[in-house]
């Protein structure tokens, strides 16, 4: 179990990361969705404790990382986002060598043997890293995490130079891996996280901006309540519009489609269908709907909403 | 730490770096002992001794130039530190990797006492003492380039600057001969290391300058810590 409490991290007048605090559960898949230089790289580097908080704290399995540096780090497999790869070494001497590091107590020839069969990197144990490819090395530093069985996965982009096909390999490997370990792993493509996590952070500008179970994030969105209009016409004048529409609680613009048109969520009481006021209100105002959705907003749409209100795009 | 020391020491033997540097160390400590022993028809090496550090002072920094400058352009530090190993374990497996190579550069010494037996009777004891002190002054060579490429990404700086303080050490005493002030003088004396590895050169084991170089190895080293703790910090 993985326990981050108001975790800050300052450089200087730069707040990388402001308060984060999040629980990890055994068997969970946690996904940390944000753009980039949002504080993901910065939050799991404080997690697996390679550098320090400004304030805040990390706690696996109850042991707190910067008390206890030592018992927590056994039970961490880091990949960070550059894998940490001695490309001088062959791919089994590496993980011979980071098995010795991380003074794993398992036979040790086997166990290698076995990461590499996971990540399927049997065929090229021989090699030299210099000379693999950027989707073998990534899966090298993948091996390298999973060295020990440790109880607790930290995944920065695993999936980053590799192809269609052995993402999905890498995916349905981190799934299968989320049912034993806790997993904690990033992107910045939407996707590839709804797809693997069972619940998904989104971090915007060091914040948590949403933390949801994956079909919550677009579900608490969407249902009876909201709709999802696409309008040509001024915004202000459509917002002025909407706004004195009865029922109608709280409107929002969540972004451009076209030059003239943008996508609003408008979301109103429940059981009070305005969508027959709000067509008429908009025709009277001289605004087209091009499209309107009730209860459609897409984990894209909300992904991006979140981000939006933070003032990053 | 084992883990450490076994890469360090396979990463020196995989690459060039190992070979070249023994290949220069042999190739002019041979030039030295033939030039002064065989030319000059003298049984002592102690020339052969005392020009070599002016080759251990370019030696020695090319062998830790790369401890941790490159482990943190290549990012694989990230693996270093958040393993279970300590930074102590870290710091002393990447010293005692370098300090392997060197010593095995140092014991071309004894061949050439065995060379000298087949004419006359070496003085063994001055042979093994030097050998002992230049362990040591390379001892501390390598501990102060460690720490300097703990503070750099760039291997060149870090044996540029490795290089640049072996050579103030080495001409610290001319240096001190030019101070009038008495007590800096002296101050310098006290932790100047060639003072410490002369008493070596006389066939004796100096137990002040054993001393004097186990701390000096230490306290750079404990710096090498701090400094990879301050950048966690930063």
């Amino acid at each position: 179990m993985v326990e981050v409490k108001n975790l800050t991290k300052r450089y200087g007048k730069l707040t990388a990361v402001d308060g984060i605090s999040f629980t990890a559960n055994e068997g969970e898949v946690l996904g940390f969705l944000g753009p980039n230089g949002a504080g993901k790289s910065t939050t799991m580097n404080m997690i697996t404790g390679y550098i320090s908080s400004t304030s805040g704290t990390v706690t696996i399995d109850g042991e707190e990382i910067l008390r206890n540096p030592k018992a927590v780090k056994k039970n961490i497999g880091y990949l960070p986002e550059i894998p940490p790869l001695y490309v001088d070494m062959t791919v089994r001497k590496y993980l011979e060598f980071m098995f010795d590091l991380k003074k794993v107590r398992l036979p040790k020839r086997e166990h290698v043997e076995e990461v590499m069969r996971l990540v399927k990197i049997t065929d090229v144990k021989e090699r030299i890293i210099k000379h693999l490819s950027k989707g073998y090395r990534q899966r090298v530093g993948l091996a390298q995490a999973l060295l020990g069985n440790p109880p607790v996965l930290i995944l920065d982009e695993p999936t980053v130079g590799l192809d269609p096909k052995q993402i999905i390999e890498i995916r349905k490997l981190i799934k299968s891996l989320g049912k034993k370990h806790t997993v904690i792993f990033s992107s910045h493509v939407l996707s590839e996280v709804s797809a693997t996590c069972d619940r998904i952070i989104v971090i915007s500008g060091g914040k948590i901006v949403a933390d949801a179970k994956t079909d919550e994030l677009s579900s608490s969105i969407s249902g009876d309540e909201k709709l999802s209009l696409d309008v040509e016409g001024s915004v202000s004048t459509v917002l002025d519009t909407l706004k004195v529409i009865p029922n109608v609680l709280k409107i929002r613009k969540i972004r451009e489609v076209s030059d003239t048109t943008a996508r609003y969520i408008v979301e109103y009481k429940k059981d009070k269908d305005v969508r027959r006021d709000v067509f008429r209100s908009l025709a009277n105002a001289g605004c087209v709907i091009l499209n309107m959705q009730s209860g459609n907003e897409t984990l894209e749409d909300s992904f991006l909403r979140l981000v939006a209100e933070d003032g990053e795009v | 730490m084992r883990a450490i020391f076994k890469r360090e020491l396979s990463s020196y033997f995989n690459s060039a770096i190992a070979y070249i540097v023994m290949a220069v160390f042999f190739g002019f400590a041979g030039y030295f002992f033939v030039g002064t022993c065989f030319v000059g028809n003298v049984s002592s090496l102690s020339y052969t001794f005392s020009n070599i550090i002016m080759i251990i002072i370019f030696l020695t920094p090319i062998l830790s130039m790369k401890t941790f400058s490159e482990e943190k352009k290549q990012k694989t530090d990230q693996a270093l530190l958040t393993s279970p190993a300590s930074l102590f374990d870290i710091v002393m497996g990447k010293f005692l990797g370098a300090f392997a190579v060197y010593a095995i550069c140092c014991m071309i010494f004894f061949v050439y006492g065995l060379v000298i037996s087949f004419f006359t009777a070496p003085d063994w004891a001055v042979i093994i003492c030097t050998t002992i002190g230049l362990l040591f002054l390379g001892g501390a060579f390598i501990a102060i380039d460690v720490f300097i490429s703990s503070l750099t990404e760039s291997q060149v700086i870090a044996a540029i600057v490795g290089m640049a303080a072996g050579l103030v050490i080495y001409m610290l005493n001319t240096f001190i001969s030019m101070i009038q002030v008495d007590w800096i003088a002296s101050a310098l004396k006290a932790i100047s290391p060639t003072n410490y590895y002369m008493n070596f050169t006389y066939g004796m084991l100096d137990l002040t300058g054993i001393v004097f170089f186990l701390s000096v190895i230490a306290l750079f080293l404990f710096f090498t810590i701090r400094s990879l703790e301050r950048k966690r910090w930063s």
